[in-house]
């Protein structure tokens, strides 16, 4: 089985995030594997446990997003890809999927393709299902069980109303949830054999593509107004006495 | 402007964002309703009544069950057709992936998950929550269409018109081979829907908490710990069935299995954005906030006074919530004459 994992570096998920004179911020919180992709991980590593074969982990980034890179071998990946180029900035989600897709159809033979439900910067979720449709590929989005059978696939999905379970062929692409189980941590055998694996980096003319174009720009990035709340703090000597006087706050505030 | 909207819909049940989509093109102009499935024609009536003044209907038998692949080609050969200036979806889980895909399709961008839209001319500017919420960002899209996803609850669902009618056109499916086969679904039985729900109840780990609950014996350590968080979430439940309300839960509540996944609330669980959102026994951790804290009015019941949800919160109780949430109950049932 060869598996690729695309990861992308974000700002971790405590990271107090402002913008400052037009750009985004955060301080001196560090920079993390997306926290979705740890599950997009475990999900490869269980598939390669279960079947055998590669897990290649790949991001776009600059050279600072070997780190994640770094991340993702820590965990269990057999080696990494860096794809790196300064045509590769400001993208949009359609221009990610098209360098994404051309990276797996590069690296050749791929039988799976795992992503995150979405990037916690951007939260778009949009790549997966995008690089899927260029690839010509199913889109397993939203995967909480996945069980590979000689070709075909069985997945449970997460929608709105519970779990849809589908069957497809492989390869395809999945992108995976939480309940898919938790993201094993990398262990000390894993963190120094990561720091020793030798990372390629893929540039354009590398991956073999001109630079996609983007089509969505965001000229301005705000802070959200601020919310000017005081807490109303109810009161009363027994319980009922407040439970009976936040009822009455409740239901005013009710759009019956 | 043309616009084009998607209903999204579960076995013939729209998921209501879509009708919130449909009032939003009614404000720019003339609106489609693209209507997916087999035996929807009620939902055609449905769009209708919200605004829409004509319906492209796909009825087919291989569309019975919501498939990326066949909808999107189906879709795709539609507005390669007939170009819309503008597709809009609500951002349930198929809307966001079939704008996903239609992007692709039709060579352009999406602007997801979108709270406010401006319109001058035929430029359309929108705003968007990224960050978990931390920031907006302001986006445009230099190609066309325009394909936007719309935030559940963010825009005004219209008044429904019952009677009013418009321009029915039957549409093929796509033919082709989506080797992708629905075997079947597993439904949470979980009520409302979290994203659609005006108002939302929603447990903590500190549910768990009441010492003076005692588990049934033979349970070990782990156990009692579900147990124990099980049993809060039935006050959680009787509170939030008595305000016709959702169910919600943190992580740590989700993770502790007092509850499954598809109750979580947060930058690892839904986005929700109700008219009054309830936190019991939740401390406010920036995960959290990340989900809920565009909720118009927040409810904060917690021993803690430090907790910072709190500082999110309109009313607030200090206090055990083993006593305020029954007495809270029972005060609200007698209110509502029930
Ligand atoms: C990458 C990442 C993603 C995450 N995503 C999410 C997410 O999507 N959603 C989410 O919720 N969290 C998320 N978290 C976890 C988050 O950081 C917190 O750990 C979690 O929200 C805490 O849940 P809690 O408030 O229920 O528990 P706690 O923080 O333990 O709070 C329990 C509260 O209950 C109160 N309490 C206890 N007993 C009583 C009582 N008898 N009466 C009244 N109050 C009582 C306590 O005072 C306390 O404030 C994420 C974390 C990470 C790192
Ligand atoms: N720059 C990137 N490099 C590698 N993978 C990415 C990148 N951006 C997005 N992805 C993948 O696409 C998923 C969804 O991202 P998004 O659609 O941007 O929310 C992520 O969880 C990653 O798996």
């Amino acid at each position: 089985m060869k598996i690729v994992v695309c990861v992308k570096q974000v700002p971790d998920s405590t990271a107090k995030v402002v913008v400052e004179q037009g750009r985004i911020i955060w301080g001196d919180a560090p920079l993390v594997i997306n926290p979705w992709d740890e599950y997009a991980m475990e999900a490869a590593l269980q598939q390669r446990e279960a079947l055998s074969g590669t897990v290649t982990a790949v991001t776009i980034g600059d050279e600072s997003a070997r780190e994640t890179l770094r991340r993702a071998l820590a965990m269990g990946a057999d080696d990494a890809i860096l794809i790196s180029d300064p045509g590769l900035v400001n993208l949009d989600t359609q221009a990610t999927a098209q360098v994404l897709a051309a990276v797996i159809r590069k690296i050749g033979a791929v039988d799976m393709a795992f992503f995150g439900r979405q990037a916690i910067d951007g939260d778009a979720g949009l790549v997966p299902a995008q690089t899927a449709r260029l690839l010509g590929w199913p889109a397993l989005t939203l995967a909480s069980v996945i069980k590979v059978e000689g070709g075909s696939v069985h997945v449970e999905r997460g929608i709105e109303e519970g779990r849809q379970i589908v069957t497809a062929k492989l390869p395809a692409v999945f992108s995976m949830t939480k309940d898919f189980g938790e993201p094993r941590y990398p262990s000390f055998m894993g963190i120094r054999k990561a720091s020793r694996v030798e990372i390629p980096a893929w540039s354009l003319a590398g991956v073999g593509i001109a630079a996609p174009v983007s089509v969505i720009t965001w000229p301005e990035i705000i802070n959200p107004p601020s919310r000017e709340i005081t807490c109303e703090y109810i009161t009363g000597s027994n319980p009922d006495e407040i439970a009976e006087a936040l009822a009455a706050k409740i239901l005013a505030e009710k759009v019956l | 402007m043309n616009t084009w909207v998607y209903v999204d819909h579960f076995k013939g049940n729209a998921l209501p964002s879509s009708w919130e989509a449909i009032g939003v093109g009614k404000s720019l102009g003339q609106v489609t309703a693209l209507v997916f499935g087999s035996s929807v024609e009620t939902l055609a009536t449905t769009a209708f009544e919200h605004g829409a003044d004509e319906v492209l209907l796909a009825e087919d038998a291989s569309l019975e069950d919501y498939r990326a692949e066949a909808f999107a080609t189906t879709l795709e050969n539609l507005a390669s057709k007939q170009m819309p200036d503008l597709l809009l979806f609500p951002t349930t889980t198929r809307g966001r992936e079939l704008a996903a895909m239609a992007a692709i399709d039709l060579k352009t961008g999406v602007m997801v998950d979108v709270t406010a839209l401006e319109v001058v001319g035929d430029k359309v500017t929108i705003t968007r929550p990224i960050y978990g919420g931390k920031l907006l960002t302001r986006e445009t899209c230099s190609s066309k269409p325009l394909i936007i996803t719309l935030r559940g609850r963010a825009f005004p669902k219209p008044m429904q018109q019952a009677g009013r009618s418009g321009k029915l056109t039957r549409v093929a499916a796509a033919t082709g081979d989506f080797p992708t086969r629905v075997e079947g679904y597993t439904t949470s039985g979980s009520g409302v829907s979290l994203a659609d729900a005006g108002m939302i109840v929603s447990g903590g780990r500190g549910v768990s908490n009441n010492p003076a609950f005692t588990p049934p014996p033979g349970l070990d350590e782990k156990q009692v710990e579900v147990w124990r968080g099980q049993q809060g979430f039935v006050l959680v439940r009787d509170l939030a069935s008595a305000l016709g309300a959702a169910v919600g839960a943190s992580r740590a509540a989700v993770d502790a299995g007092y509850i499954p996944y598809v109750h979580q609330v947060g930058q690892t669980g839904k986005v929700v954005s109700p008219d009054v959102y309830i936190a019991v026994g939740i401390s406010g951790a920036i995960q959290h906030l990340a989900g809920m804290r565009t909720s118009k009015v927040i409810v904060a019941i917690n021993k803690d006074p430090e907790a910072p949800i709190f500082r999110l919160a309109r009313f607030g109780v200090v206090g055990d919530l083993f006593q305020i949430i029954p007495a809270l109950t029972t005060a609200l049932k007698k209110k509502m004459g029930k």
